[in-house]
């Protein structure tokens, strides 16, 4: 299919997403493991865009993890979730912007079942009130985080430092996206370019000077599967989805996965030094691993933010070589120093990081 | 006996993950547990739309149902909109529901995860957190993990979190009236009553398998169910 074409079919898909006074609710497994992007994208969003984008102290998990572990029953999962709406209702808020995947799937579930069925909400509301005294008005919007970025992406690549080309070839760097199986396989209309046409990450790379590789395996699951990593003797059916992957994607010598999850890029990056300690084998150039981004880190690059800020530290897989390649200045020293530097730290939600 | 095909429709995931299916085998091409497991929901559909009691009995009990990921890729493919993930989401509730999950190998794993991810919902307000993600039990996050495990206090502070602080940010201490209303709605609404379930039917099966299982995650009951795969799942 020719790339114009395709152009025209992810036209299609494009959804609505607020343009300011968004309600912010975090992710559990991107604040374990990627701490760094939650704190880039308030800053990227507080600093580079002037957007209002509040976080309550008292939000919680949406239980998504639990519920598709299938020990949350799908009732608690919607009163749970009810609660955090309860929330933006009461900071005066009506734009709910979640940072997790799993967490987006199950409002969009949610709010498509109490649509449908009435009556199902009319018990949450109630089961609600009898456990909180809460009650609320259900989101004006709903947006992934990434989905805002992408919203913003001209206004980004605006202020760029950086650009996702080698600074040595003048050629745009190879992108391989993985948008996660939540953001739109279940309701593909909720998502910038559905399940089969995926554009919320593509579109940033693209205005970003990245060249995005279309391969046959771009829509697999990265293998969470949630019980099947969860629990260490089903983590074979876990390494083996990513491994499909990985050599689907490596005759098109990518330089750098960018995810959408929160989950994705761990399991991406992990499953990368696995599979060298058991085989050997490297799926990037010169025998490298291939580099795993959040989206939150790849803009946060793109505006100059230190690597060492933006915590690609905490990979396993290093990240040098697209640094390198983009030209990017870092101090390889700094990299593993934990120690709080000025301004760090002192107003969660609201910092610098820089 | 009661009639799993009634109590399955009970279910709101059921009644609209599964309309007529037609047997066409989409939902297994594009599933990745298929890819993997010894796994086909189009049978699982096909076996369920058929409301045969004894065989619905059979699957709450098997392996089978415990294979999917849930990643809902089948939702997307099947022509006729249903959606094979949320059956089984469905089977699953079920099998706890009435204590079948310990007949099999997966599904006794349910214990392992009420007893991490669920226990930590309502003990942290997180379903994960750093503090159990300890690289002895995680020697897949590598070399890197064991430095970040060891440092994260200061670690994610210095990216500009709030560990363990008060107000907002990342990995706050959840406070304690949230984490309250977490535990009321879970009374409120069945998820306690599930979690006292996947007790109680687990504390029987280790009693019948004869190994110890107190309330902790360290003995042999959950290093049993964590850590043991008889290999025969696979194709």
């Amino acid at each position: 299919m020719k790339l114009e074409g395709k152009r025209a079919i992810w036209s299609e898909y494009q959804k609505e997403i607020a343009d300011d006074r968004y309600f912010y609710v975090r992710s559990c497994i991107r604040q374990n493991f990627f701490p760094g992007s939650e704190v880039a994208f308030l800053k990227i969003m507080r600093e580079e865009l002037n957007k209002d984008i509040f976080e309550h102290p008292c939000h919680t998990t949406c239980s998504g993890i639990g519920y598709h572990g299938d020990v949350v029953p799908v009732e608690t999962a919607m009163t749970v979730v009810a609660r955090q709406f309860a929330l933006m209702t009461e900071a005066g808020y009506s734009n709910y912007v979640p940072s997790c995947i799993t967490s987006f799937g199950l409002y969009t579930e949610i709010l498509e079942t109490w649509h449908h069925y009435p009556e199902i909400e009319e018990k949450v509301r109630e089961q609600l009130f009898k456990a909180t005294g809460r009650e609320f008005v259900i989101p004006g919007n709903l947006a992934h985080a990434s989905d805002v970025i992408y919203k913003f992406r001209k206004e980004i690549g605006a202020k760029a430092k950086y650009k996702l080309i080698n600074k040595n070839t003048g050629e745009p760097l190879k992108v391989v996206d993985h948008i996660g199986c939540h953001y739109s396989k279940m309701f593909p209309s909720k998502g910038v370019g559905g399940a089969e046409y995926p554009y919320v990450l593509a579109g940033m790379v693209e205005e970003w000077g990245g060249k995005i590789i279309d391969y046959p395996e771009r829509r697999h699951c990265c293998g969470f599967g949630f019980r099947q990593y969860l629990v260490q003797a089903n983590r074979g059916f876990s390494i083996a989805c990513s491994k499909e992957k990985f050599e689907s994607m490596e005759p098109f010598k990518p330089d750098m996965i960018i995810t959408n999850c929160p989950g994705c890029p761990m399991f991406l990056d992990r499953w990368q030094y696995v599979i060298n300690e058991m085989e050997g084998k490297r799926y990037g150039k010169n025998n490298e691993g291939i580099p795993v981004f959040t989206y939150e880190e790849v803009a946060g690059l793109v505006l100059g933010y230190d690597p060492w800020d933006l915590g690609l530290q905490m990979h396993q897989t290093d990240c040098e070589p697209v640094l390198d390649k983009m030209g990017i200045e870092y101090d390889p020293e700094e990299k593993n120093n934990t120690s709080t530097r000025a301004g760090m730290g002192k107003t969660p939600g609201f910092v610098n990081v820089r | 006996m009661e009639n799993y095909y009634d109590l399955l429709m009970q279910d709101i995931r059921f009644e609209e993950g599964l309309k007529a299916c037609m047997n066409c085998g989409v939902c297994t091409a594009i599933c990745p547990a298929a890819e993997f497991y010894d796994y086909d929901p189009r049978k699982i559909v096909d076996l369920v739309q058929s409301a045969d009691n004894e065989e619905i009995e059979k699957l709450l009990k098997s392996e089978t149902i415990w294979y999917c990921g849930e990643c809902m890729s089948c939702k997307t493919r099947c022509p006729r909109g249903n959606a094979p993930g949320l059956v089984i989401m469905a089977l699953r509730a079920l099998s706890q529901d009435l204590g079948f999950f310990v007949e099999s190998e997966k599904g006794r794993q349910q214990l392992a995860i009420k007893r991490t991810v669920g226990e930590s919902i309502l003990n942290t307000g997180y379903c994960v957190h750093l503090d159990m993600i300890h690289p002895e039990l995680h020697p897949e996050q590598g070399p890197n993990w064991e430095w970040v495990y060891e440092n994260r206090s200061e670690l994610v502070n210095r990216l500009g979190g709030n560990f363990k602080g008060n107000g907002p940010g990342i990995l706050r201490k959840i406070p304690e009236e949230a984490l309250d209303e977490l535990r009321k709605i879970f009374e409120v609404t069945g998820g306690k009553r599930r979690y006292e379930k996947i007790e109680y039917y687990s504390k029987k099966k280790a009693l019948e398998l004869g190994l110890d299982l107190d309330d902790s995650t360290d003995n042999e009951y959950f290093r049993h169910i964590y850590k043991t795969n008889n290999g025969s799942h696979t194709k």
